[in-house]
């Protein structure tokens, strides 16, 4: 992209039809770092990578609580995504006060896309330059929405945003087929593997990784450091390069072990069976 | 949608010419509702009388009616506030069917809000003077709850409004239980509607009852009681006091 004449104002058209400054603002939440999200029918799991401007700072929050039954991920400027989610917290505690029942995701969505849009038409305005994944439950299930700055959302049964995200989306594809019946288990396993394609050939650690997990009848909530680093060492012991593509494996954390070790010989056949499936989710 | 309207620029709402903006006392009233939980939902029953004052003044008033998909409404009290919440109900439930979504509000949902509508209108002095029953069935949950004009809320198996409250829940107290079958309910409201028929100067002979399930409501055509007035004391009611005072 480069510049032009017809950037400076959101509230200007290019003569193709593009408005810039909102594509801009899609542009900064490709300079976040890595955050993804997958579902099953049942549960949803929200991940992403802490990258912490020094050594000596802490790490920047991106995974935020919005009800017990929604969790948001955020990608680009985490100002930004604050403020969404403090609005986002605000209309479920309106919701839940007035109805007495939890808001369903579809419609937060819904009301965050629109939000979000009214920003991309108003001079005195700018659009918000964050990507947000949102996990929730509603009367159908367990549902991940993706909420652009232009004020589109897309429903996904997996996707990945951010800093090298292409990489986690590719192992995303190969595997989203089984994710629908998967265990919540094993659905925090694929979690994990995409996040570390995101790192690119650094050490995945659960200090540098957030993981949180949302499921009917499993409020939304941070999984800790040692139930992370637990999974982590469960399959980096077994030397996993790819998880099998048995789905029968309804593993705990114990149960890790010895699917890592039936994976190794799972993993050889299931790279070749992966490459004719080419099949690609929802793409914005 | 603005519920609360009229007296909210007047700073003095309690005196003088802001009283003509609020409810001071009811008009035209309709008495008793009774709902019970039965084996596959709720069942309720009223009557249609809608008394002025002392006088039984309409005998069609229709005080049970549909909310949405999944809940049935009765009320007591001011049927013109009535009317009004059934406007606001019907404003609620067009804004939910317009998400077009798959999720709908059940009676649990419609219950807080009208608890919350009850609740605020009483804050400001100027109350919706209603006594509602509110039952409902939603995905093989039965619920059935009331609101009452100052916004006292709460759910339970049986619930009655008004006089219904003394005449009709300690027989249901008494011959309630879990899953009866919709002969049995029904038996069970017409027991409680005869005693308040007898007892309750505002209650009419014209009754319907009307039950939810998880198909949807059915509310009965009206009916009437057999009464029974044949007693010996009413054979010349004054031979232990004669004399007109």
């Amino acid at each position: 992209m480069f510049r032009n004449q017809y950037d400076t104002d959101v509230t200007t058209w290019s003569p193709a039809g593009r408005l810039f400054q909102v594509e801009y603002a899609m542009e900064a939440v490709k300079q976040g770092s890595a955050a993804i999200g997958l579902r099953s029918k049942t549960h949803v799991v929200l991940a992403c990578v802490n990258k912490a401007n020094s050594e000596l700072s802490s790490h920047q929050k991106k995974i935020f609580k919005v009800d017990d039954h929604i969790g948001v991920a955020i990608a680009g400027l985490t100002a930004d995504g604050r403020v969404l989610s403090r609005y986002m917290r605000s209309e479920c505690i309106n919701y839940s006060f007035t109805y007495e029942s939890p808001l369903p995701i579809g419609r937060l969505v819904v009301q965050l896309a629109d939000k979000a849009q009214v920003c991309t038409q108003r001079s005195w305005k700018r659009p918000y330059g964050v990507g947000l994944l949102v996990a929730g439950l509603d009367e159908s299930g367990a549902h991940l929405y993706y909420n652009c700055p232009s004020g589109n959302y897309f429903e996904y049964q997996a996707f990945a945003i951010g800093s090298r995200s292409q990489a986690a989306k590719t192992y995303l594809e190969r595997r989203f087929e089984t994710f629908q019946n998967s265990s919540r288990e094993d659905l925090i396993k694929d979690a994990l593997f995409a996040i570390r394609e995101t790192l690119q050939g650094e050490k995945l650690k659960s200090s540098i990784c957030t993981v949180t997990v949302l499921g009917v009848g499993e409020p939304f909530h941070i999984l800790d450091q040692e139930t992370v680093q637990g999974l982590i060492n469960a399959f980096e012991m077994a030397g996993e390069e790819a998880p099998a593509a048995d789905q029968g494996a309804a593993g705990e954390e114990g149960a890790a072990g010895e699917e890592g070790a039936a994976a190794e010989e799972g993993a050889a056949t299931e790279e070749g069976a992966a490459t004719e499936e080419g099949a690609a989710p929802m793409e914005i | 949608m603005n519920l609360m309207d009229s007296t909210h620029s007047n700073p003095m709402s309690l005196c003088s010419q802001a009283d003509s903006q609020r409810t001071l006392y009811p008009y035209v009233t309709g008495t008793s509702v009774i709902g019970v939980k039965y084996k596959d939902g709720i069942l309720m029953a009223a009557d249609m009388g809608g008394s002025y004052g002392s006088t039984l003044r309409y005998k069609s008033v229709e005080r049970m009616k549909p909310i949405g998909k999944h809940s049935l409404l009765g009320a007591s009290g001011e049927i013109s506030d009535f009317q009004e919440i059934l406007r606001y109900l019907d404003e609620l439930i067009l804004y939910d069917n317009m998400w077009d979504d798959g999720n709908s509000l059940g009676p649990k949902e419609v219950h807080s809000y009208l608890t919350r509508v009850m609740y605020n209108r009483r804050n400001k002095f100027n109350p919706l003077w209603n006594s509602l029953v509110l039952g409902g069935v939603k995905n093989g949950q039965k619920y059935l709850g009331t609101v009452s004009m100052i916004g006292v809320h709460f759910e339970d198996n049986h619930v009655a409004t008004g006089f219904g409250n003394h005449l009709a829940r300690p027989i249901l107290r008494d011959e309630w239980h879990e899953d009866l079958s919709f002969e049995d309910g029904v038996k069970l409201l017409e027991k409680c509607m005869r005693v308040l028929l007898y007892r309750d100067r505002s209650a009419v002979n014209k009754l319907q009852i009307a039950k939810i399930t998880e198909e949807g409501v059915t509310i009965s055509q009206p009916y009437s009681l057999k009464t029974f007035w044949g007693f010996s004391a009413f054979q010349n009611p004054t031979v232990g006091a004669e004399g007109s005072w």
